[in-house]
């Protein structure tokens, strides 16, 4: 048992350190360190900085034009990269959907869309909740009825985060209604640009647009789009959420968040000494602490045991959800706390890059402030987002203590 | 990276799982408790000729060059199988220190009886008003004529009633309370004016408070330099935390494991209870629990030898602050969920929750901990 990385392991994260030292925009990293807005351009423009580098996608093998790192590797540069306040890539082509078509696509689907997913040339999102199947998904609706060369699509998908942006979906429809629910689901991959398809946002409790409603109103799908064999969506779909869980972990961002914490808390002054002298203050950082040190090693010991086992993750990605999901949302509720009277401006301008500021308010109201409680409000998704908390802890006590 | 015992190690583990199965069952767990010495001196033995308690020691004392892994994989065992012996004490929290700190005459006469099974220690470092404060030291120290004259209490000396001999604290310069000024001294259970008060533990071990009156130890007997042992004695607590940690999780996960298999057989309304979505979230809370405490006590133990005091300590007071918190959570609920049948001497769940709760409020219990923890956030905090 041993916790140290190896010279080689520190070499490569003095590697990935120099990269994003000379390679990240500075407007970007700004614009990150200070919680401000980025935009699909941003992301995209890092996305081609990475695949320039060989490190389009940190997770694929690399014989799919991934960098095939093992598990160590991918968590220094999550590390890193969020330590260096660089953006985080597209995970629903990247983690999610790229997996699933690298195990179960077709080899004209891998040489398709796989390059173009790397190169950043196309935006992918997730078409997978409806208004009336959010933790039971299997009840999906939006059927996909086939005609000849085509399968026309009709139904509605929601909370699709960033699908104002996407080239292309990909979705769990309905393709038979005659045996089990889970029977009778296909995975299909949608042109965003096909007639019929309505985007329609949807403004989330911190008065951003991040997700969206999708209508399909006879949507016409080519059957080459179909990923494996048509009514065994379910299987695949549950491979994507597995994978979906286990970025969900995110120590690196919550190692960031602890950061920015810490120096908030030293900042700010309560009775003119720093809030962090305060130690009712101090004592509930340390206690999200050590849960972020415990989740940490409990995340790598997961990860490497499946590596080690040459297997594919299992259910034991739920008690990383559970864990990084609640550490990311006590962090933004800390982060919003320290604050104090400053959590309360909703000041919508300032969230934004080049605020000139009103000058009384900015007396006090550091340029760190502005999207802090937006943050902590928006961050409530995270115990809610693929699959709930409940919903995983249905997944442990049914997959891996047998209930 | 390595987060698995090596094949060497797990043959060791295999080892006491099969010693637990064969010569320790509950019944006979409460047999031993029940008999004047509170623990097996069968067992005792056997651990000499299973290495265990030669551990820990370089191999020019006898030892078998171990180190704080392997010390956590037997303290694993020890959380699984209940064992009352003074393991911790005499070979991890003394002996331990011993080998760190002692002179090598004491060394070179004392690790090889420790391993041989026949020399038990106890620290008594503690006392009524200090807490859990190792700095508190009213206990007096003074010397003349070439020797120590040590007079004072200690109190709750784990393992203290079977001991042979104490590493006794005792102050030599300064006041209650001050870090320097305290000594370390090898101390003889026959010593005059020494009074032993042994007494049995909740988990049904034996402790002891000391009264120490004028007791006179010769120079040999001193641990470290005059006045300057409160780091070694720390260190050497550090160490039994990081133990304790892993003997907490061992009783976490054997505490889980009954919890389901009683939740698989127990029916009410006609059904097994462990279909009812409230007690399935509460075992899934427990398994989290269960997982994220032993990352912790890795963490304690891949700590536990490191020469960095600062960093030694934060992580060890990190661990056994969450694993008194996690084992709370884990013995509550496998009461609850136990039902009547939890609250009872018969099942040995009760044994394992008095267990638990007695490692949390040994040497620093949660709150203590994470004060510790906290404190060393204020340190290297940058501006924004």
């Amino acid at each position: 048992m041993d916790l140290k990385y190896n010279p080689e392991e520190e070499k490569f994260r003095t590697e990935v350190r120099a990269f994003f030292d000379a390679e990240l925009p500075t407007d970007i990293r700004t614009k990150l360190q200070l919680g401000r807005r980025i935009s699909k351009e941003d992301m995209v423009r890092w996305q081609k900085i990475l695949f320039r580098k060989g490190w389009g996608a940190v997770n694929w093998p690399k014989r799919f034009g991934g960098t095939g790192w093992d598990i160590v590797q991918q968590h220094i540069f999550e590390e890193e990269r969020a330590d260096a306040c660089a953006p985080p890539q597209n995970p629903f082509s990247l983690k999610m959907l790229a997996p699933v078509m690298q195990t179960f696509g077709n080899a004209a689907q891998q040489e398709y869309f796989l390059p173009r997913i790397l190169s950043g040339d196309d935006w992918w999102c997730q078409g997978y909740s409806e208004p009336g199947s959010g933790s039971d998904l299997a009840s999906l609706r939006t059927s996909a009825v086939r005609q000849g060369d085509h399968y026309i699509v009709n139904g509605q998908k929601t909370w699709n985060t960033m699908g104002q942006y996407a080239d292309w979906i990909f979705c769990l429809v309905r393709t038979s209604s005659e045996a089990r629910p889970q029977q009778g689901i296909s995975f299909l991959l949608i042109d965003m640009k096909s007639p019929g398809i309505t985007v329609r946002p949807i403004i989330m409790l911190d008065g951003e647009h991040e997700i969206n409603d999708i209508f399909f109103d006879n949507v016409k799908v080519p059957v080459q789009n179909l990923i494996g064999e048509e009514n065994k969506g379910w299987t695949y779909a549950k491979f994507l959420l597995t994978h979906e869980r286990s970025g969900n972990a995110g120590i690196g961002a919550c190692k960031r968040a602890l950061k920015k914490l810490k120096e908030i808390a030293s900042e700010q002054t309560s009775n003119g000494r720093p809030l962090i002298e305060d130690s009712r203050f101090r004592d509930r950082i340390a206690q999200v602490e050590m849960e972020l040190m415990a989740l940490e090693i409990t995340n790598l010991r997961v990860l490497s045991a499946t590596a080690k086992a040459q297997g594919t993750l299992g259910p034991e990605v739920s008690v990383l959800k559970i864990k990084g999901s609640e550490i990311i949302q006590q962090l933004a509720e800390l982060k919003m706390h320290a604050l104090g009277h400053d959590a309360l401006p909703y000041v919508r301008e300032a969230l934004e890059m080049g605020w000139a500021g009103n000058p009384l308010l900015s007396s006090h109201y550091r340029s760190y402030a502005p999207p802090i409680s937006g943050q902590y409000f928006n961050q409530r998704k995270t115990t809610i987002y693929a699959g709930s908390t409940e919903i995983q802890k249905n997944i442990i006590s049914q997959m891996i203590l047998g209930l | 990276m390595e987060f698995n015992y090596s094949e060497e190690q797990l043959a060791l583990q295999e080892t006491l799982q099969r010693f637990i199965s064969r010569d320790y069952d509950f019944d006979k767990r409460r047999k031993f408790s029940a008999s004047s010495l509170g623990y097996s001196a069968e067992a005792w033995t056997q651990y000499a000729e299973l290495g265990l308690l030669s551990l820990p020691y370089p191999e020019e004392f006898g030892g078998l060059g171990g180190n704080a892994v392997d010390i956590m994989l037997v303290m694993e065992q020890f959380g699984q199988g209940l064992l009352l012996e003074p393991y911790l004490s005499t070979v991890v929290t003394c002996g331990g220190l011993i080998r760190d700190a002692a002179p090598t005459p004491m060394k070179q006469k004392m690790l090889p009886q420790i391993a041989a099974g026949e020399l038990k220690l106890a620290l008594a470092a503690y006392e009524a008003a200090g807490r859990y404060d190792l700095s508190y030291v009213g206990c007096t120290a003074r010397e003349s004529g070439g020797s120590w004259h040590l007079t004072g209490r200690k109190t709750v000396v784990l393992d203290g009633a079977s001991a042979d001999h104490y590493l006794v604290s005792a102050r030599s310069s300064g006041g209650t309370g001050d870090r320097d000024g305290i000594s370390l001294f090898l101390v003889p259970r026959d010593a005059k004016g020494l009074t032993v008060a042994a007494y049995p533990t909740q988990w049904g071990a034996r402790a002891a408070d000391l009264k120490l009156d004028e007791v006179t130890v010769g120079a040999d007997a001193l641990i470290g330099a005059p006045g300057r042992a409160l780091p070694i004695i720390e260190r050497a607590v550090d160490r039994a935390n990081a133990a304790l940690c892993a003997e907490a999780v061992g009783i976490i996960n054997a505490l889980n494991q009954a919890t389901l298999n009683y939740l698989k057989t127990r029916k009410q309304f006609g059904v097994a209870i462990g279909t009812f979505q409230a007690l399935k979230h509460k075992m899934a809370d427990m398994l989290i629990a269960a997982e994220q405490s032993r990352s912790m006590a890795i963490i304690a133990a891949v700590h536990a030898d490191s020469q960095d005091a600062a960093e030694r300590h934060r992580a060890i007071s990190a661990a056994k602050a969450y694993i008194g918190q996690a084992g709370r959570l884990v013995g509550q609920s496998a009461v609850q969920m136990h039902g009547g049948m939890g609250v009872v001497d018969e099942l040995i769940v009760s044994h394992y929750f008095k267990r638990l709760t007695m490692i949390d409020l040994s040497l620093g219990d949660a709150d203590y901990h994470l004060a510790n923890f906290s404190d060393t956030l204020r340190q290297a905090v940058s501006s924004v």
